[in-house]
């Protein structure tokens, strides 16, 4: 390995570093402002110059300079000192000093930095420059007199995002950042670029002047808001949750979430099922804890398990599911399902419901099959992923479903299973490259198996995964693509109808059931259902408004819980607030029902569901496990059942990408990015 | 002509356009004859004849162009090479490549084909400054007729297939920056690329590039048909050949002209350019190349030779060779204000030493252009200056802060006095007394 010389420290570093990953590597702290890990090197602010010998007499920018071997590289010499006064000193002239009411406060990289190498006073005495704010949509505030140029925003959306949306124009010290033309930032993705501004040019719409970073508690958990578990940091004052920022995983997330995942949580103050409620005469009534489980134990006791079912929802954590199923499933009820929209996924090997190439595994695939899925919209950040992909040239795509906007290019195959059927037997381009290729991958998305004639999708899907060797020695590209958070918990708890039980949609149906118990099942249509309907869940939403008892619980912010990913991956949801008013932990509403019903669960604390949910499911004890890490080989026979497909095209499942949950629902926020993006709302601009 | 350089050693011999620029006088000129035979020669003697001849690059950065030829790589791949021709001539006072393009169009398009020949390219393009319309018209219509002579174009009859294409700018300075003109060229917005990578290893679209600018192409034929020797035996070791040269400003008869390097600046300005306005004792200072590089004031103008290396062991520069000459009459502070302005406006905006210093320079420069400005400003503009130059992605920081820094170099004294007359005159401001009092 090569070795460099770092302030006189001697250290070797890989081939192909730059001298700031040198100097990082020993230890040395090199200001930066354009430079990011994550995102091209544009090397503009010249504030990460360093001294390199050999090398020309002046300052280098480290960010973009190749490590040499045997280079001498100075970072605290009076020439780099000097030229890093002089970068900052130019950096604030014309930066206004309104630190105060600047909600970056606390969190500036330029008032870290100008605190650490900058002088302590100005010597700038004309006026400073001014410059007019840019509307781009209702997520990201502008305060452009404060941005120093430095095109981390302009390089996320346009190599990130795919979107192109926001750029540098003018020149000289008249460059400004915009959207052209007034636009929104028409990305699922576009709030990233508040994180990635160092100063407080681009900042939060809905979090403006909210609180300051120190005010916060700041709670590490994961997303529910898609089935990917992004890593995210929920900031607490008092019971509210002000904002959701990402963490860094590199398995999941990298450093992105969705706009749906940082400012959906404004929903989580609206809404809110805050106490229990219990229908008399037509309207719901306020009730005591008592009250409402009397009314359910009730009802439960007087009906037989056949005629009680129980839908869990998507966005319901691991032990709830688990005590729901203990309690029920113990009673005898085989009316069980967490499938609202009725996919055909549960049967056959724990493999064929999973992402088995795992979401960073899925970069070595060399071609990409989506079969009825529009990543983009389900899972924004995996998304983003493929697009790296497509970008270095590494992979090809084909798309079998609507022949949306993926920011990549693909190979439109066709819209319906007959496209996915014929790929065997098809000349493509594509089929040929499918076949060819080392590492293939198919994902199937929920749009592809929610549908009447789901099992015969999946079954031909598994044929095509079989014909091409998607599932070979060392390699697993059998990857379905969730949408809901639960969905794969579920499934892995086996959350199914039982031998001769119901699924959901079967449930719903006049007359099938005497007593309805939704987990914060707000998907499904209740229109027809005749049930007593026990609603136990956060929000008055679909489920509430049909209820006949509402058990208040809590929320993913409210509760610890487990929570799978696509992958299968199980991670730990923590508490960062307390769920509201009288509203209990999912888990301890049921643990009570139990008690009421005559049948208690064997568990009084969360630990001692978790062991048990241990004991009973081995799988849930690998925490942050991701099986298809180790690739295993499986049955793909397994999967589906035979049958006629129809001609029907694939639809995504997500429709209106900001809505697709209650919490969602429940958000201003929200609502107004999908009156944006649905055209709805006329930009500000018109 | 008077000077060093005698008639039959000048290569632009069609620089007043007295001849016909088209290509049958071009080729009673010369130009085109032989060219085959470079052509049947190996690139390395190639690249080894103009290394040989000393010819430093015309662009005002005087690198060798013959050892940057030997950069681009030695055997093509299926990147195809690419000869990039700076034509995007913008730099104040200069008018050099104009006087090429427009009454010798041809010597560029033979230099083209040789030093594509050289960095084995089949591919050339000639990015034009936008506002050069006549030139480029020229230059279209040479390249018509070469390519229906098939001296160009595919299957060439000279033996090496050359496409030449015209590109013109947007009228931006920075894009005679060779990696701001790569980013121009590929139709993206101007501002300059960082290097590394240089062009020599992926340049216009990812490729290997050679960036030339159009003096040191035109001349690499005649070079190669007269000899290295023949171009060697003007001007001192190290700044050989032959230089077209130009004044601007108070000379009787500013021009354009060919002449030998390392020719006295005095015995420039006397023969060719009619000599100063009012003598050469009326003389103040030159700027020399250009107007990116430091002045000299007269008494060194006295003995400073026309050369890369004199001038800058004077902490100038050779430039471009137009010298701006300024008389006794001129507002030197003034002057140099005017140019950080241009400095302020072409100004890319990229990079932040450049973005926010040139403006603030300017500024600075206007107060002590009234008088306005405080004393002490004068060291905190050359700070500034220190802080600009050298920390910038391209020259053009370098460029903003030379002319100030000349200014102050030679003549901060008629600075300091005129903030100490406008001082004078307003008993109000803070130090008026005390400037009274000395």
């Amino acid at each position: 390995m090569p070795k460099a010389k770092v302030n006189g420290v001697e250290i070797e570093f890989e081939n192909g570093m730059t001298v700031l990953q040198v100097a990082e590597l020993a230890g040395e702290e090199i200001p930066r402002f354009c430079y990011h890990e994550r995102l091209s090197i544009a090397g503009n602010c010249r504030m990460c110059l360093v001294e390199v010998k050999p090398g020309p007499p002046k300052p280098q920018a480290s960010c973009a300079l190749p490590a040499a071997d045997n280079q001498e590289i100075f970072t605290n010499t009076p020439m780099v000192q000097k030229a890093r006064q002089g970068v900052m000193e130019f950096l604030l002239i014309n930066h206004p000093l309104d630190c105060p009411i600047c909600d970056q406060g606390g969190e500036c990289d330029l008032q870290d930095q100008s605190m650490g190498y900058g002088r302590d006073h100005t010597r700038y005495e004309e006026n400073k420059r001014a410059v007019e704010e840019k509307y781009m949509g209702p997520l990201i505030k502008t305060v452009m007199t404060r941005c120093i140029q430095c095109t981390r925003c302009v390089r996320f959306v346009t190599e990130i995002a795919g979107v192109p949306d926001i750029g540098l124009i003018s020149r000289g010290e008249d460059v400004e950042i915009t959207t052209y033309l007034d636009k929104a930032v028409a990305s699922e993705l576009s709030a990233n670029v508040i994180d990635l501004c160092p100063v407080g040019a681009l900042t939060s719409k809905p979090y403006a002047f909210n609180a300051r970073p120190w005010e916060l508690k700041k709670t590490e958990t994961v997303d529910v808001m898609d089935a990917l578990g992004s890593a995210i940091r929920v900031d607490v004052r008092g019971p509210a949750v002000l904002r959701v920022l990402p963490r860094v995983n590199d398995e999941i997330n990298e450093e992105w979430i969705s706009d749906k995942t940082r400012y959906a949580c404004d929903g989580l103050g609206r809404q809110r099922l805050d106490r229990p409620f219990v229908r008399v005469g037509g309207k719901l009534q306020p009730a005591t804890w008592a009250e409402a489980l009397d009314a359910v134990a009730a009802r439960i006791k007087a009906s037989s398990a056949e005629r009680v079912g129980v839908i869990a929802g998507d966005l319901q954590d691991a032990e709830s599911m688990k005590a729901a199923l203990d309690l029920f499933g113990g009673a005898g009820v085989k009316n069980l399902d967490c499938r609202q929209d009725g996919a055909a996924l549960g049967a056959g090997p724990r493999e064929g419901w999973l992402f088995n190439s795992t979401i960073a595994g899925i970069e070595e695939a060399d071609v990409v099959l989506f079969v009825g899925t529009n990543p983009r919209l389900e899972a924004p950040v995996l998304n983003a992923r493929f697009r790296k992909q497509w970008l270095a040239g590494k992979t090809r795509f084909g798309v079998i479903g609507e022949a949306a906007d993926l920011t990549f290019g693909y190979d439109h195959l066709g819209a319906g299973p007959a496209s996915l059927t014929g790929l065997a037997k098809s000349k493509s381009d594509f089929a040929k490259a499918f076949k060819a290729a080392s590492k293939p991958a198919i994902v199937v998305g929920q749009g592809a198996l929610a549908r009447p004639d789901g099992a015969a999708v999946l079954k031909a899907a598994a044929d095509v995964a079989k014909a091409f060797g998607v599932v070979r020695e060392g390699w697993n590209g059998w990857n379905v693509l969730h949408t809901a958070a639960a969905r794969v918990g579920g499934l892995d708890l086996g959350f199914v109808p039982g031998e001769g039980g119901k699924s959901a949609a079967e449930m719903v149906r006049k007359g099938a059931l005497d007593v309805l118990i939704l987990l914060a099942a707000d998907e499904i249509d209740l229109k027809d259902t005749d049930a007593f309907v026990v609603y136990l869940g956060t929000h008055g939403d679909a489920g509430a408004h049909r209820a006949d008892v509402i058990l208040p619980g809590a929320a993913y912010t409210e509760k610890a819980g487990l929570y799978v990913n696509t992958e299968g991956r199980v991670q730990r949801g923590e508490r960062a607030a307390f769920p509201k008013g009288e509203a209990k932990e999912d888990w301890a509403i049921l643990r009570a029902l139990s008690e009421k019903v005559g049948a208690a669960l064997p568990y009084d604390t969360l630990d001692q569901l978790r062991a048990k949910l241990f004991a009973d499911h081995p799988t849930f004890g690998q925490i942050d496990h991701a099986p298809g890490s180790i690739p295993t080989a499986f049955d793909l026979s397994a999967l589906g059942a035979a049958g006629d497909v129809s001609d029907a095209p694939f639809a995504s499942p997500v429709k209106a990408f900001h809505l697709t949950n209650p919490i969602a629902r429940a958000s201003v926020t929200m609502a107004e990015c999908a009156a944006l993006a649905s055209g709805a709302a006329k930009i500000a601009a018109e | 002509m008077v000077g060093i350089l005698e008639d039959k050693d000048r290569i632009f011999t069609n620089l007043y356009g007295v001849h016909d620029w088209g290509l049958e006088g071009a080729k009673q000129r010369g130009i085109w004859n032989g060219t085959a035979e470079m052509l049947k020669m190996e690139p390395e003697w190639l690249c080894e004849q103009i290394k040989n001849s000393g010819l430093r690059g015309r662009g005002g950065a005087g690198f060798s162009t013959g050892l940057k030829w030997t950069f681009m790589p030695k055997q093509e791949s299926e990147r195809p090479h690419y000869l990039v021709v700076n034509a995007d001539e913008s730099e104040p006072g200069t008018c050099k490549d104009r006087e090429i393009m427009r009454y010798d169009p041809h010597r560029l398009i033979e230099g083209c084909l040789v030093a594509c020949r050289a960095i084995r390219a089949h591919d050339c393009f000639i990015y034009i400054r936008g506002e050069y319309v006549l030139e480029r018209e020229r230059l279209e219509a040479a390249i018509v007729q070469a390519t229906e002579a098939g001296l160009i174009g595919k299957n060439s009859k000279l033996g090496w297939d050359c496409n030449i294409r015209v590109t013109h700018g947007g009228g931006a300075y920075i894009c005679g920056d060779e990696m701001a003109l790569l980013e121009s060229l590929e139709g993206k917005k101007g501002q300059p690329r960082l290097k590394p990578p240089f062009p020599a290893g992926a340049g216009v679209y990812g490729c290997p590039t050679t960036v030339n600018n159009v003096e040191s192409i035109s001349v690499g034929p005649e070079i190669l048909r007269r000899g290295a020797e023949w171009f060697t035996q003007f001007g001192r070791a190290n700044n050989t050949g032959t230089k077209l040269m130009s004044a601007s400003g108070h000379v009787l008869k500013p021009c354009v002209v060919e002449e030998a390097m390392s020719i006295p600046i005095r015995q420039l300005i006397d023969e060719h350019f009619g000599g100063v306005r009012g003598g050469w004792g009326n003389l103040k200072a030159i700027i020399p190349g250009g107007s990116s590089v430091r002045m000299i004031p007269a008494e060194e103008a006295e003995t400073a030779l026309m050369d890369f290396d004199s001038l800058s062991a004077l902490k100038s520069g050779l430039g471009t060779a137009a010298m701006i000459v300024m008389d006794k009459d001129t507002d030197l502070i003034r002057a140099i204000a005017r140019l950080s302005y241009f400095y302020k406006h072409e100004s890319c905006g990229q990079c932040t030493p450049c973005r926010e210093g040139t403006g603030w320079m300017w500024r600075i420069m206007e107060r002590m252009v009234t008088g306005e400005a405080d004393p002490k400003e004068i060291d905190m503009l050359l700070d500034v200056a220190s802080q600009v130059e050298g920390h910038t992605i391209c020259g053009l920081g370098d460029a903003a802060a030379w002319p100030i820094q000349g200014l102050f170099r030679h003549f901060r004294h008629e600075v300091e006095d005129r903030i100490a007359a406008y001082r004078a005159r307003k008993p109000h401001v803070q130090g008026a007394s005390l400037v009274a009092a000395e």
